[in-house]
């Protein structure tokens, strides 16, 4: 199987606004690789530099050294983000456009010719249910429509790899069921698919592989099934020994 | 990078992305209010002082003209600066800048855009002003010098185009988009209105004070050789077209300088605010 992405030895050192204060280590000494196809789980309590790292691959934040790719290309280069889909935590779009609108906007940013872009926008619509809202202002839609007209962008240029930050947080049951359910269709599809989430019993049942981040650290990087059969438990409790969780009785 | 999807392999960082983000910005300004509140205010006062007459003075009309022209150059200003100094940090604020720059865009095509947007929208709002002047001027006057507004209109875009710039740098460094308005309305008007008289200042004052007023006159950009009301008002005909072309190059230059500093500061920015 081909390296979709690639992480070596990547460190992020956030300075310290105030003076005198040490800068703060989000991700240090991070190795990853994630295949072609795979539905990869990238997990941490909050704080374990899980964004800051998806912030590196998306090109939003430099890293202090180490390097990262993404089809084999350097994540500085934008031309790295042609064949991704991103979906961040908190999905806010332009409120005045409607979805039609900004999905022709994204569309246009990725080279799509004119034809194929109507035939995008039909099938990613069709796929996120919002066919019969497409020409209604966003500002207009319930949180988990936006979600959807998330999901959307994120796939209107048919990516081989989908970063999702936290896809169905504060979305209802159903909403995180249907999320779910697309995401068990994209790989189907083969496509590759890196995501972040505090939802485990939702990792444990879509994931190939996940990775466990602590204080900014690579602690564990296996296969789901073969973690839980190493440590006879479900996933969130490989999770809670992994980052050291002690009960108290 | 290899991939079935033919427009994978024709990506290639030009002026596309750039239109595409311009065409959101003005997309954004003719869905807002803002624009057509201005210039019914435009038409509103003008036509009430129109209905006017002072002291049966027959030179009134020059003063009609004069008041719609300073509406048009005090609105334009407010709409080029309110709608510059609110793209960048909205777009931190509200986090729609995470999915466009998740794209291929780099931070250079993104501040180009916004930058081409607003100064676009800028020139629609223009256009729709003095077109409402045209017809104004030649109810009264009966004449239409097109070439003559041609010159203003051109003269009028270019200086915004500095003004565009200019907020658009204060919206990387403000945080707040007030401030940056202040700020950038403060400096605008300044220079307007007391940027020409500097060098006069200048040489009233002795030694190094002095020095640091010539230094300002030449370090900024001078806005007022691009109101040419005046020439309109009285009917004086054509600016010179050496001069017109000296002034254009000048905001061209002082334009893409204010651009470069933009993306200097953005390009290592936190996108969050």
């Amino acid at each position: 199987m081909n390296t979709v992405v690639e992480i070596h030895d990547l460190r992020v050192e956030f300075p310290s606004r105030e003076l005198g204060q040490r800068s703060k280590l989000a991700v240090d000494g991070l190795n990853l690789q994630v295949s072609s196809g795979e539905v990869f789980g990238f997990l941490g309590p909050n704080g374990a530099g899980k964004t800051t790292t998806m912030n590196v691959l998306l090109g939003f934040v430099s890293a202090t050294s180490g390097r990262a790719s993404i089809f084999g290309v350097d994540v500085r280069q934008p031309i790295a983000r042609q064949r991704i889909g991103y979906l961040p935590e908190l999905t806010y779009y332009y409120k005045f456009l409607n979805t039609e609108e900004l999905l022709r906007f994204y569309a246009r940013i990725f080279h799509i010719p004119r034809a194929e872009r109507d035939r995008r926008i039909d099938a990613v619509l069709k796929l996120v249910e919002l066919e019969g809202a497409r020409r209604r202002l966003i500002k207009t839609y319930s949180k988990g429509m936006q979600q959807r007209v998330g999901l959307a962008q994120a796939l209107i240029n048919d990516p081989d790899l989908l970063i999702l930050d936290e896809p169905t947080s504060g979305l209802d049951p159903l909403g995180r069921m249907k999320v779910r359910e697309i995401m068990k269709r994209l790989k189907e599809e083969g496509k590759t698919v890196f995501f972040s989430s505090h939802e485990l019993g939702e990792v444990e049942t879509v994931c190939d592989r996940v990775a466990i981040l602590h204080e900014g650290k690579l602690r564990v990087e296996a296969r789901v099934s073969d973690l839980i059969q190493q440590y006879q438990c479900n996933l969130e409790h490989v999770f809670l020994k992994v980052v050291g969780y002690q009960p108290q009785s | 990078m290899s991939s079935s999807k033919s427009w994978v392999t024709s990506h290639n960082p030009d002026a596309n992305n750039i239109f595409a983000i311009a065409g959101v910005v003005i997309k954004e300004l003719y869905r807002r209010k803002d624009f057509y509140v201005l210039f019914a205010l435009v038409v509103l006062i003008t036509v009430m002082l129109g209905s006017l007459n002072f002291f049966n003075d027959d030179s009134i009309v020059r003063y009609l003209k004069d008041a719609c022209l300073l509406l048009i150059w005090l609105f334009s200003l407010v709409i080029a600066i309110t709608t510059t100094a609110r793209q960048i940090p909205a777009e931190r604020e509200s986090r729609t800048i995470y999915p466009l720059l998740a794209k291929p865009v780099g931070r250079g095509e993104f501040v180009v855009g916004k930058f081409l947007g607003c100064w676009l929208a800028c020139g629609i709002a223009l256009l729709a002003f003095y077109f409402f002047f045209g017809l104004l001027s030649a109810s009264r006057e009966h004449t239409f010098p097109l070439l003559v507004y041609f010159q203003a209109i051109w003269l009028h875009w270019m200086c915004l185009g500095i003004v565009v710039a200019l907020a658009l740098l204060g919206s990387v460094v403000f945080a707040a988009p007030s401030s940056n308005a202040t700020i950038c309305f403060i400096v605008v008007l300044g220079i307007l209105f007391a940027g020409g008289h500097l060098n006069g200042v200048a040489l009233q004052i002795p030694g190094f004070r002095g020095q640091l007023v010539y230094a300002i006159y030449f370090a900024i950009p001078h806005l007022e050789w691009y109101d040419v009301r005046e020439w309109i008002i009285h009917n004086w005909g054509l600016v010179d077209w050496l001069a017109w072309t000296g002034a254009s190059i000048y905001a061209v230059l002082y334009t893409g300088m204010l651009l470069g500093c933009t993306w200097l500061v953005f390009r290592r920015r936190k996108l969050t605010l």
